[in-house]
């Protein structure tokens, strides 16, 4: 006779089994489609380029140190070389900008819908969402349309007489900033929304009853109160932009390169798989210190509140 | 402003008591406020005028859907009126901003900030009117101790309990001393053994401060108990203002009659007036002295109204008779109801003693007596 003991722990050992197996799938998922690639990209970036793209499997350090340095080809020292950083700088600085550009103007526009009637509020929030429905390439085209030389913004201007001379916007940081806030726009506005729509407008009475006027209602309990909103916004923001291709490529042109458009070189006519792979690591690095910066204050946000 | 003087004829009925100039803290005269457009228009509140005065608790009291808690936001300065005037200390405040009021509310779910403390709650008022530092400071100690809170301040407002956050909720808006404090049914969210506690507490801070209080409740029973004069509304309108007992024993139409205890309605042919009050001859053939409702017009057929606890049941002749069909026992008291000859109900209230029953029985043939000073003649 088993004692009760040894039941249990039999018991507790089928448990751990059934959890496992019930598991099982969805391990295998992760690995084969998350971890698995993420691994093959790790290795790359300790490989040798070949000739015509792929590698060589032969161990080489070369692709991690590229990120930073240069070899010089003649005779093949080691220097800095910080053309790689300064796109890493500028992607940083313009995925930053558009992230304060989207919460600039995403913020007056859940607010708005926010403070709609519940029924008005899911037209606008469809709204909202209709560019989701065109394809990210084709959204970028229309926008140059609008800025390029011969668009629609030059020729209005030239027409009305205000402006003899077309205005060269694409091609530039301006058209970057503008192609992004748009694209990334969404992204900012339902986050904030969901934190908004929360909000017991009560609340703000309570803030103007209580002598505050609008702009201290918005800051004293508007802006605390959405603060998870304008977090989540953020992050949904900042890490695609960061490694943005397409907006960067068609409005940005060949002298705007943005990290997503150097990494595509890497692949492409660069032919340096691992300094492309080295280049990726890199900036899953830096949306991963965002990210625990996210987790962090959500944290704290959780510990205050609860 | 052209509406207000065109507007005082408009008052009703003499209800309104005219006050001395300065002397009223609050005085809302011909306020109309519309709400929707075209075919949609509703008035929620209907040329309404009343004068609230200094260091007064004035309740505002009527069904939901009366206008009360309009009228309350038109004088917090959340929405604005259609037309009249809401004057703070003689002073024309209906076109300003709520943050340029001294005016503070309670809200009804309290509405504190949840991303603060309770001391900074208390304090927020005086930090926005630009205090400095060590007198906010002062301050929200002072209110923490006059509603009891000292040993929370540095809670968040969601980890208190309800009977504690409506405390928060009367501190903060205490604190900065407004002229008026409005109360938009504080208590209603609270279990009756609190809710009588606050009560209490409620008097006594407004005895403490000497603030004027304007309250809204819909429950009767805490008006009575809480106000030194109550305005019944109904349908965007002003009916009766008055001190709770004028309320109670002197009403002056039906829906006040009918919403603020029970009443046994009768219907009545005046017959003259003596002394300021009416006879009145009722269905029965009995005539009765009544007490006459202000603004009451002399005609014919009036309703009288006898509260159960003034009319005195006998078992032999009085001003009216009846069958008892129904008694209901209350512990204090025994409600009885008959059923009069004329077919109108009646209902007689009996104190009860320990050692006998009330007396009757269903079905006896009874007498009831009204008192000398039982009845009042209904306006309407």
């Amino acid at each position: 006779m088993a004692s009760a003991e040894e039941v249990a722990k039999e018991a507790e050992r089928r448990d751990i089994r059934d959890r496992w197996l019930l598991s099982a799938p969805a391990l295998i998922i992760i690995f084969l489609a998350a971890t698995g690639p993420l691994l093959i990209v790790v290795i790359y970036s300790f490989l040798t380029p070949g000739p015509y793209g792929d590698v060589v499997w032969k161990f080489s350090t070369d692709g991690w140190l590229s990120v930073l340095m240069q070899r010089d080809i003649f005779d093949d020292t080691l220097a800095f070389a910080d053309a790689h950083l300064s796109i890493f700088w500028r992607s940083a600085k313009l995925s930053f900008m558009t992230t304060i550009f989207t919460l600039f103007f995403g913020f007056p526009t859940a607010y708005f819908i926010a403070t709609r009637p519940a029924r008005q509020r899911e037209i606008w929030l469809f709204l909202i969402t209709i560019p989701f429905w065109t394809n990210l390439l084709i959204r970028t085209f229309a926008i140059q349309e609008v800025i390029r030389n011969e668009g629609i913004v030059n020729t209005v201007l030239i027409k009305l007489g205000i402006i003899s001379q077309p205005i060269q916007m694409m091609f530039t940081d301006f058209a970057l900033m503008v192609g992004m806030t748009y694209v990334y726009l969404p992204l900012m506005v339902l986050p904030l929304y969901a934190s908004m729509e929360k909000i017991d407008f009560r609340l703000v009475e309570a803030g103007y009853d209580l002598y505050a006027n609008r702009f201290q209602v918005l800051r004293r309990v508007i802006i605390p109160l959405v603060k998870p909103g304008i977090i989540a916004g953020s992050i949904l923001v900042f890490i695609p932009a960061l490694g943005a291709y397409v907006t960067p490529r068609v409005l940005g042109g060949s002298k705007n390169m943005m990290l997503g458009n150097l990494i595509e070189l890497q692949f492409g006519q660069g032919r340096n798989w691992p300094l492309g792979s080295a280049l990726s690591i890199s900036l899953m690095a830096i949306v991963m210190v965002a990210l625990l910066f996210y987790v962090r204050s959500a944290g704290r946000q959780g510990g205050t509140h609860g | 402003m052209g509406t207000g003087s065109a507007l005082k004829s408009g008052r009703k009925n003499g209800v309104i008591v005219p006050e001395q100039p300065g002397k009223s803290a609050i005085e809302v005269r011909g306020v109309r406020k519309v709400f929707g457009t075209g075919e949609s228009q509703v008035a929620a509140l209907d040329t309404v005028s009343v004068s609230i005065r200094e260091n007064e608790f004035f309740t505002l009291l009527g069904p939901s859907g009366c206008g009360k808690t309009t009228l309350l936001r038109l004088i917090a300065g959340f929405d604005f009126p259609s037309a009249g005037e809401i004057l703070l200390h003689g002073q024309d405040i209906a076109p300003l901003p709520p943050f340029k009021r001294p005016v503070n509310t309670v809200f009804q779910n309290y509405a504190l900030f949840p991303h603060m403390t309770v001391a900074e709650n208390i304090g927020f008022g005086l930090e926005m009117l630009g205090k400095p530092k060590a007198e906010v400071k002062a301050r929200v100690a002072e209110m923490l101790k006059l509603v009891k809170m000292e040993a929370l301040s540095g809670r968040r407002t969601s980890q208190i309990s309800g009977g504690q956050q409506q405390r928060v909720a009367l501190a903060r808006a205490l604190a900065p001393q407004p002229k008026v404090l409005l109360l938009d049914e504080p208590l209603s969210a609270l279990d009756f053994k609190l809710r009588k506690e606050m009560q209490i507490e409620l008097k006594r801070l407004q005895h403490e401060t000497g603030i004027t209080f304007i309250f809204v409740t819909h429950d009767q029973e805490e008006a009575l108990t809480m106000s030194d004069r109550i305005a019944v509304m109904s349908s965007g309108r002003i009916l009766q203002v008055g001190t709770p007992w004028d309320i109670y024993d002197k009403p002056a139409e039906r829906f006040v009659a009918d919403f603020i205890g029970e009443t046994n309605f009768l219907t009545a042919a005046i017959t003259g007036m003596a002394n300021g009050k009416a006879r009145a001859t009722l269905k029965s053939g009995a005539t009765i002295d009544a007490t006459v409702a202000e603004g009451f017009q002399p005609k014919d057929n009036a309703t009288v109204v006898v509260r159960p606890e003034h009319a005195k049941l006998t078992s032999g002749k009085g001003d009216l008779s009846g069958t008892v069909e129904n008694i209901v026992y209350f512990g204090t008291d025994t409600h009885i109801h008959v059923r009069l000859d004329s077919s109108e109900a009646f209902t007689v209230r009996q104190q009860n003693t320990r050692s006998a029953g009330c007396g009757f029985e269903r079905g006896d043939k009874v007498g009831i007596s009204i008192g000398n000073d039982a009845a009042q003649v209904l306006r309407d």
